[in-house]
């Protein structure tokens, strides 16, 4: 095997041998200005490719969720032919659907003062001052273009008598500014995107690849070029060319194994994409969302989130004392016994002007604080206490039901317990990734003709993402910008720039996707996909999740290549590739998480602060808080592969703020 | 498509021309209970009751061809949805309905005259097809009598002196004439029906044709488009009440014959 | 707990299938349904066999992937809950379980429980939306929809387009899915221009797409995950009755 896997390798590296590579210098290509003129004037200086010439451009779009959708429909519109791809078996079901709690957008229909420049700001705030200023200034200003298109689409937002817009406010704002549409926002405007790519699709402009999963991206003179592609089916390995290559791939959430994204979610398209060139940017940033269903078991495959309004009402608390503590794990003592001196009420101690409200990081932090200190409720170790209790006595038990009624039939769907009675248990869980692919204002990443959007870019959330903001960026992006971004490389490069799929170049990426495919498969050893996806999991969830420190993310770099051997000789895959094969896919995708996690701890690892949802347990306030170090740590991070078994270089994209005073955080 | 195969041949379409011939055989089902029911106003009323729609002519061949029609619609739709049907699903379940929420087993498994639509109907059609030989071509091979209900006429006139009564006074056997004299319908009915299998089978199929009604009412109004979860159940109650009050009605008279509450 | 399970196993969709039995060891009941199938295949892959295949994607009920039909139930029958929401509590020990794909025509199988729904899509390509271009829209505002029809418009577009309703009849007929998704854009003000034109569309397609007929038995209701109305069927009818009679008049 391992020979095997040598052969495969100075292959890849044979491709890439360039020099332009050392040199590499991210030029973020901002336009000058002032912040609020910038788009509109970089919209004018971009060229524009002549309508007559659009159909004779090729796009690739990967990823089908609200970014590559709304992008693969757009560009379709626009007249481009457009091939878009997905693993699910209907774009529709991309995991943005998942998304519940709503959209922002700067419309002030409330008229309480929002304007694209407060969404901005509190953007910027929120991600904790390490995103770029102007494209979250770009992201506010579109957003409201987002709203009227989905509601063009017939996307059926919440309305109040009068037949306008309802808003309601979500954490990190003092506006009410976010739409959405019961608890199924994400599905819904998911549905509207979808809804136009069909109609692209029925028009011939887009022609769609279900079942279908990029496994390279192919480079030709230094420029993404094109795909190649498994068909799940069939297992047939396809190659597809075209001017213009974009990723819209989702987060990479999974590489803890407990995540609340999809089975499917996986890293695969952006990591082949940096290793065949493109910079990984801040890759360190996760986000861990405080309300979550605690893990019952080994079993577990996946993480449920709970709305986070759960905490307007519900009172977060452990007990006081350890051994109390233990006794509730043991089942010997029932939470409704303990008396009210003996429970801690951790957030409202601590926070008392926020109380339970406080950021999603810091709550995340709270839980996994007093669970490491022994005060879990659950016998996992893993858990606290989320109590209606009070709230149940207050407004009595109909308006609870009626505030929160589906959330709390959610919780017994999968606990079999009562909310209405017992307290629930909640623990944090990794939600969402602001890192990804790094980009330029055009969202391009440094290599020319590939493009990566929504949360497979890392652009506009810096350290920290606000609610309601996802829906918004990954629509921004395939609606508003790309589609215009996307004709300046076009235009600068021509028609004629676009191999045929029997260049060398696909030839040799097609044959490294199958010798990786047969190695997978002929390994023969003993252990599942799965259980090195958890291993992984746990790994990174213990050293690089909600807490970091130099040794435990030390401890890790060393772990996840002792792991990833491991995986390469003793790894079992039934089944052959040409037919559907489940084992196979999740193979392939846990290899490249293997990988991809020690870019995560290093990018961890030089990271010397605490920032959003990056806390570094040396880097904090006497208190507990994240402490930033804007001198030094003011940058993307954004990491260029070397070569196998190589260390990656670190490349730094300095963040300037001309707007935007960069404060500390306080919740006290 | 064209207006005409919009109509027929979509599913939707196919739906509707089933709900409008069905309300159609409707009408027509609950006519002729009413004009069943005169049996029990004596011989005169029913016998004068089938004199006049006899005199109808024209028209009562054109009702007689929309309602075969109708039948034809209805049967044909029936068959080609029921086709269409069979082949979309050609697998059976081998697991038995046996929800988690074992309560709720009744809503998934659809009730029986739902399920049996197509079986029901035919056997409808079938009976109806007997039923027409039996009283309306008056095959006499198959009425279980020696009689043959060709030769039952009635005296129209009411003539004092000979002490015949108008609609009532049978004439002898091999007097009167098909479309000269009235049918003495009130004389072949409780011949008729004196024969007790005839009469269960009568009874059977009636049965079998509420049990179609009771789905196919309230289906229609689904297929028409009228249904909402407001109306569903005032609608649903229209038709298990339509079904029993015609079945009642059909019933009542085989019964009150076999127990000679009427001679 | 301890169970047993009668699987439907087909490598493909031009090859028969047929039911294999495996056990189900040391189930916990906290234990999703599909998670007693990761466990359960991660022992047949100890064993060097091929793991039983299952689409499933989000797990929390939403995206609409997970296809299986469950003691004859497609989903499992606990009311409102997808397969992937379905716990193992609900079981006892020592149950045998059956575990089917989706049987349509319009559905074949891929490989085991592995269903192709692309007929699903075909009928939305068809007229399953409202052309708008980027862009060119009013703001979002300028036409108010009355609260009732944009809720009654969200009853409908909750269709997480599973195939469960189609798993359920015994006419194998996607009335709800396609009644869903006709009722969405005509209860909405932006999908009046296309009314008539995706009422004939959709149906025509689904028609096309080899899904039986109505017979208002109601088990697409009953098995429906988000719990959708049949009044939406009655409503889809009542669309294709008006674009008839448009179609007539004009």
């Amino acid at each position: 095997m391992a020979t095997k896997k040598k052969k495969n390798i100075p292959k890849a590296k044979a491709v890439k041998k360039t020099s332009r590579r050392s040199k590499l210098i991210l030029d973020s290509k901002i336009p000058d200005g002032p912040i609020a003129e910038k788009w509109d004037k970089h919209r004018f200086n971009l060229k524009l490719v002549n309508p007559a010439n659009k159909r004779k451009y090729e796009v690739i779009v990967v990823g089908s969720g609200l970014a590559g959708a709304s992008a693969a429909a757009s560009l379709g519109e626009l007249g481009y032919n457009v091939k878009c791809f997905c693993y699910q078996d209907s774009p529709r079901r991309a995991h943005s659907i998942a998304a519940q709690g709503g959209i922002n957008a700067a419309k002030n229909y409330q008229n309480d003062g929002d304007s694209a420049y407060r969404l901005f700001y509190d953007t910027v705030k929120g991600g904790d001052y390490r995103s770029r200023e102007a494209n979250v200034y770009r992201l506010a200003q579109v957003s409201v273009d987002i709203i009227d298109q989905c509601a063009a689409q017939g996307v059926p937002f919440a309305r109040e008598y009068g037949g306008l817009l309802a808003n309601r406010s979500f954490g990190g704002a003092q506006v009410s500014r976010t739409f959405y549409a019961r608890g199924q926002t994400g599905q819904q405007l998911l549905l509207g995107a979808y809804s136009s790519l069909n109609r692209q699709i029925s028009l011939g402009k887009v022609e769609m690849h279900t079942r279908s999963e990029m496994l390279d991206v192919v480079i030709v003179d230094g420029h993404a070029k094109g795909i190649v592609v498994r068909n799940m089916i069939t297992g047939e390995i396809s190659r597809h060319s075209a001017h213009a290559v974009v990723l819209a791939t989702g987060g990479y959430g999974n590489v803890f194994f407990l995540s609340t994204n999809a089975m499917g979610c996986n890293v695969t398209a952006a990591y082949r994409a940096y290793k065949r060139g493109a910079c990984f940017a801040n890759p360190c940033f996760t986000q861990i969302h405080p309300t979550c269903i605690p893990v019952s078991g080994d079993h577990q495959s996946k993480l449920t989130l709970m709305s986070e309004s759960l905490r307007n009402d519900g009172r977060v608390w452990v007990p006081k004392d350890k051994k109390i503590a233990e006794k509730i794990r043991k089942g010997e003592v029932k939470p409704n016994d303990i008396a009210d001196k003996d429970r801690d009420y951790f957030l409202e101690r601590k926070y008392p002007s926020f109380g339970n409200l406080v950021p999603r990081d810091v709550a995340s932090r709270n839980a996994k604080e007093v669970c490491d200190e022994g005060r879990s409720v659950v016998s996992s170790g893993l858990g606290v206490y989320l109590d209606f209790a009070d709230a149940i006595k207050r407004m009595g038990e109909n308006t609870v039901r009626e505030r929160y009624g589906n959330l709390f039939d959610m919780y017994e769907k999968i606990t079999g317990s009562n909310a209405y009675q017992n307290p629930m248990t909640i623990y944090p869980a990794v939600h969402y990734t602001m890192g990804g692919l790094w980009v330029d204002y055009n969202l391009m990443s440094n290599l020319p003709g590939l493009f990566a959007i929504g949360e497979a870019n890392f652009s506009d959330h810096g350290a920290n993402r606000l609610g309601a903001s996802a829906l918004m960026q990954g629509l921004a992006d395939g609606y508003f910008v790309l589609p215009y971004t996307i004709g300046q490389y076009l235009a600068e490069n021509g028609i004629d720039n676009r191999p045929s799929i029997d260049d060398t170049a696909f030839s040799n990426v097609q044959e490294q996707v199958e010798s990786r495919i047969d190695t997978l498969l002929t390994i023969n050893g003993e252990r599942t996909p799965t259980s090195f996806h958890r291993e992984l999991g746990k790994v990174m969830w213990d050293k690089c999740g909600m807490a970091r420190n130099k040794k435990g993310l030390e401890e890790a770099l060393r772990k996840i290549p002792k792991l990833r051997k491991e995986f390469w000789q003793n790894l079992s895959v039934p089944g052959e590739n040409a037919a559907l094969n489940q084992s196979l896919e999740h193979a392939g995708r846990v290899a490249d998480f293997l990988e991809f996690g020690e870019l995560m701890c290093r990018d961890a690892l030089q990271r010397e602060e605490s920032c959003g949802g990056h806390f570094r347990e040396e880097h904090q306030t006497p208190e507990g808080e994240a402490k930033r170090n804007d001198d030094n740590f003011s940058y993307v991070s954004a990491w260029e592969h070397k070569g196998e078994k190589k260390i990656p270089q670190l490349h730094k994209e300095s963040l300037v703020y001309d707007e935007v005073k960069m404060t500390q955080r306080s919740y006290k | 498509m064209s207006l005409a195969s919009n109509i027929f041949r979509t599913s939707l379409g196919r739906k509707y021309l089933m709900a409008l011939s069905g309300a159609g055989l409707f009408g027509f089902v609950v006519v002729h209970m009413l004009g069943n029911l005169t049996i029990f106003a004596g011989p005169a009323a029913i016998n004068q009751y089938a004199a006049k729609l006899h005199s109808m002519g024209p028209l009562l061949w054109i009702a007689r061809l929309g309602l075969l029609m109708m039948v034809g619609i209805h049967i044909w739709t029936a068959i080609k949805l029921a086709s269409e049907n069979k082949r979309a699903r050609q697998f059976q379940y081998e697991g038995t309905i046996e929800p988690v929420d074992i309560h709720r087993k009744n809503d998934i498994v659809s009730r029986y005259a739902a399920r049996t639509m197509i079986y029901s109907g035919l056997i409808i059609a079938a009976f109806a097809f007997y039923h027409l030989a039996h009283y309306t071509w008056k095959v006499p091979q198959i009425n279980g009598l020696d009689a043959d209900f060709e030769t039952f006429y009635v005296h129209e006139e009411d003539n004092g002196e000979k002490q015949i009564t108008a609609y009532t006074t049978a004439m002898p056997i091999g007097e009167g004439a098909e479309g000269e004299n009235a049918v003495d319908v009130y004389r072949m009915v409780t011949t008729g029906f004196g024969v007790w299998w005839i009469s269960i089978f009568y009874v059977i199929s009636i049965g079998l044709l509420c049990i179609h009604l009771s789905h196919g009412l309230s289906a229609m109004f689904q297929s028409l488009g009228f249904k909402t979860k407001a109306s569903q159940k005032l609608i649903n109650r229209f038709a298990c009440t339509a079904a029993w009050l015609l079945f009642a009605g059909y019933v009542s008279v085989p019964i009150s014959i076999l127990l000679g509450f009427v001679k | 707990m301890n169970l047993k399970l009668r699987v439907w196993r087909q490598d493909n969709a031009e090859e028969a299938g047929g039911f294999e039995e495996y056990e189900a060891l040391d189930i916990s009941p906290d234990m999703s349904f599909l998670e007693m199938l990761d466990v359960v295949n991660e022992d047949i892959i100890a064993d060097g066999e091929e793991p039983i295949a299952f689409d499933s994607d989000c797990r929390e009920g939403i995206c609409g992937t997970c296809s299986m039909v469950i003691n004859g139930v497609p989903h499992g029958g606990q009311q409102g809950t997808t397969a992937c929401q379905l716990h193992m509590r609900h079981f006892s020990d020592g149950d045998t379980i059956v575990i089917e794909p989706w049987r349509a025509t319009a559905f074949p199988v891929h490989r085991d429980l592995i269903v192709d729904r692309t007929s699903f899509e075909r009928i939305q390509q068809a007229g399953g939306f409202i052309s708008v271009r980027t862009g060119s829209v009013p703001d979002a505002n300028a036409t108010p929809v009355p609260k009732e029809d944009s809720d009654l418009a969200m009853d409908a577009a909750q269709c997480i387009g599973c195939g469960a309703c189609v798993a359920a009849c015994k006419n194998a007929s996607a009335m709800l899915f396609v009644a869903a998704k006709v009722s969405h854009l005509s209860l909405m003000p932006q999908g009046q221009p296309e009314r008539t034109r995706r009422a004939f569309s959709m149906v025509n397609q689904m028609d096309e797409e080899g899904f039986g007929n109505c017979t208002v038995t109601g088990s697409c209701e009953a098995v429906c995950p988000k719990e959708i109305s049949l009044d939406f069927i009655a409503r889809m009818n009542r669309e294709y009755g008006r674009a008839l009679l448009k179609k007539g008049c004009s």
